[in-house]
């Protein structure tokens, strides 16, 4: 039996590493993802042919209501809430090695008996899956606007109570480890790792959390492969361990694009300094508002218009709005193309979700680099609730906190219209000096109605 | 039985990160996702612990069912957005007929 069990793991494990490299490429991701799919399914029933196996009714109860929540969260989540849902989903993957460290402990009074490699990769998977948990739930927290997005730090000390609050938490467990079997002692451990996921991630601007989401997910990862250790269950340690490495080489990739390093990410503080200076700076300047006629007469008579979208088009369910307005303009003669910032939104591919979704064309969405020497040949540049990544001071102010992060070069094109609730910085909190420059004009309102207006007048051209 | 354990980890490790060289931006968040489900992986351990340990008091029970609800929230949840979202770029390719229930729940 065990073979049998053995072999329809390595058959799981071939599935998962197939499928991942699957979703590495544009056109086998989504059957990538089936076969990954596959293989937990398969993993899961292996583990249910164990021998021995039984509580039965308890196991069905907890998968039923894993299904219950899990399925209708998963259906029905908006495009745009897609991100905080991958954190949350995330993590309860850590919260559950936490509590299964945590049963360990007890059903086995404190480890007494075990081999020692067994209690530390329980007490290294209560760690780190509480810190997920709880970092997952405060990324959650900060995209879904529970939470603030800005960062709420503790200033200087911040490092010190994080080192302190990480230094409780391996006392308990060291102390686990020298014998304590105080249920105390697994809670403390428990708490003092809840503490310091919500302490690492709440300094951390809302900018950042795609790469604080991903490196979460690396770190459930690598918990689920220390309880697969602890368990002995190669399944376990495999799909956890592939989940570690390629969730770090994944989060590296996505601080890159965003021109950020990951400890100074975790170090937190994005936005501190900069955003005083940047604001007084600015203060004195003005800014030109327009309205939705004179927007539709400067694209329906211009040659080409880069439309840069942002959260603020995703919050307004803008895009389908969006691409009948560029019908329009396309009817009148108007090159039309989306440029797509790397980061654009709130997670890497956000924006191409969303486009894609209201049928844009593949062809016209472009990414940074191949449409960013058009801007100056564009004659308006549409910014449809987009705002960091269109920040010229990431190129000009070296004391700006997005100092070198890659922008989309909006600002060299003939004429820019921004579309925008109002005066508020954006997502890492710094005021955009693109909209005081002068060739740009402000249209102030709900990306939505604004661009309905906008269709409107194109309409009575 | 842990030696045998640990270069299991090991290489597992290396396939992780030899599986990873080049993605697309726009590939970024499914992946995440994706890699996301598979970390519900925990769910094994939950179905181990419950079922195999003789001695477990109603506490640890309550405390297993819930991490192996968390689990299958994780795995069944991860795998559907991302299957959501990939089902987005199919755009590309002229719209099925499929893909009309889908976006129709998207916009809800």
């Amino acid at each position: 039996m065990i073979t049998v069990i053995l072999g329809l793991y390595i058959i799981a494990f071939a599935l998962f590493i197939y499928g991942l490299m699957g979703l590495t490429g544009p056109r086998t991701a989504v059957r990538g993802n089936l076969i990954a799919a596959a293989g937990m399914g398969l993993a899961v029933l292996a583990t249910l042919l164990i021998p021995g196996v039984g509580n039965w009714a308890l196991i069905v109860l907890g998968v039923v209501l894993g299904t219950v929540v899990g399925v209708p969260a998963a259906k029905q989540v908006k495009m745009t809430a897609m991100p905080q849902m991958v954190a949350l989903f995330n993590g309860v993957g850590g919260g559950a090695v936490a509590l299964i460290a945590w049963v360990e402990f007890n059903s086995t009074a404190g480890f007494a008996g075990e081999p020692t490699y067994v209690m530390v990769s329980s007490l290294f998977g209560a760690i780190v899956g509480s810190v997920s948990f709880w970092g997952s739930l405060v990324a959650f927290g900060k995209l879904q606007g529970v939470v603030p997005s800005r960062p709420i730090s503790l200033g200087q000390p911040q490092q010190v109570v994080n080192a302190l609050v990480l230094i409780g938490a391996v006392a308990c467990a060291v102390t686990i480890g020298l014998g304590g079997s105080a249920e105390l002692l697994i809670i403390g451990t428990l708490l003092f790792a809840a503490a310091l996921g919500l302490l690492v991630v709440l300094p951390i601007g809302g900018a950042d959390m795609p790469v604080v989401i991903s490196l979460l997910n690396a770190l459930t990862g690598l918990s689920a492969a220390a309880a697969g250790l602890a368990l002995n269950n190669t399944a376990m340690i495999v799909a956890g361990m592939i989940v570690g490495a390629s969730g770090s080489i994944l989060t590296n990739l996505m601080a890159k694009a965003m021109n950020r390093s990951i400890p100074a990410i975790v170090a937190g503080g994005f936005g501190g300094g900069g955003v005083a200076v940047g604001s007084s700076e600015l203060g004195d300047k003005t800014v030109r508002e327009t309205n939705a006629a004179d927007a539709a007469v400067q694209m329906a008579y211009g040659n080409e218009v880069i439309v840069v979208p942002g959260y603020g088009m995703a919050v307004a369910q803008a895009q389908h709005t969006v691409r009948d307005m560029a019908k329009l303009l396309e009817d009148k003669g108007v090159e039309v193309k989306y440029a797509i910032h790397p980061v654009a939104g709130r997670m890497p591919g956000h924006m191409n979700v969303l486009l894609a979704e209201a049928d844009v064309p593949y062809e016209q969405l472009k990414e940074m680099d191949e449409i960013n020497d058009e801007f100056a040949r564009a004659d308006v540049a549409l910014v449809i609730g987009a705002n960091d990544v269109t920040n010229p001071a990431a190129r000009n102010d070296p004391n700006s906190p997005i100092h070198g992060m890659p922008i989309l070069n909006v600002d060299r094109s003939k004429s820019v219209i921004v579309l925008k609730r109002s005066m508020s910085p954006g997502f890492a909190g710094i005021e955009n000096e693109l909209y005081y420059s002068p060739n740009t004009a402000m249209l102030f309102g709900d990306a939505k109605s604004s661009v309905e207006s906008v269709i409107e007048e194109l309409k009575a051209l | 039985m842990l030696l045998a354990n640990l270069a299991i980890l090991v290489l597992a490790g290396f396939v992780g990160f030899a599986v990873i060289s080049k993605v697309p931006n726009t590939l970024h968040t499914p992946l995440m996702s994706g890699t996301n489900a598979i970390h519900g992986i925990v769910l094994l351990g939950g179905i181990l612990v419950l079922g195999v340990d003789q001695d477990l008091s109603a506490f640890d029970k309550f405390l297993l069912v819930v991490a192996i609800a968390f689990g299958t929230i994780n795995v069944v949840g991860g795998f559907l957005v991302t299957d959501r979202m990939l089902g987005m770029f199919k755009g590309k390719q002229p719209a099925k007929a499929g893909r009309e229930g889908e976006k129709g729940t998207a916009q809800r």
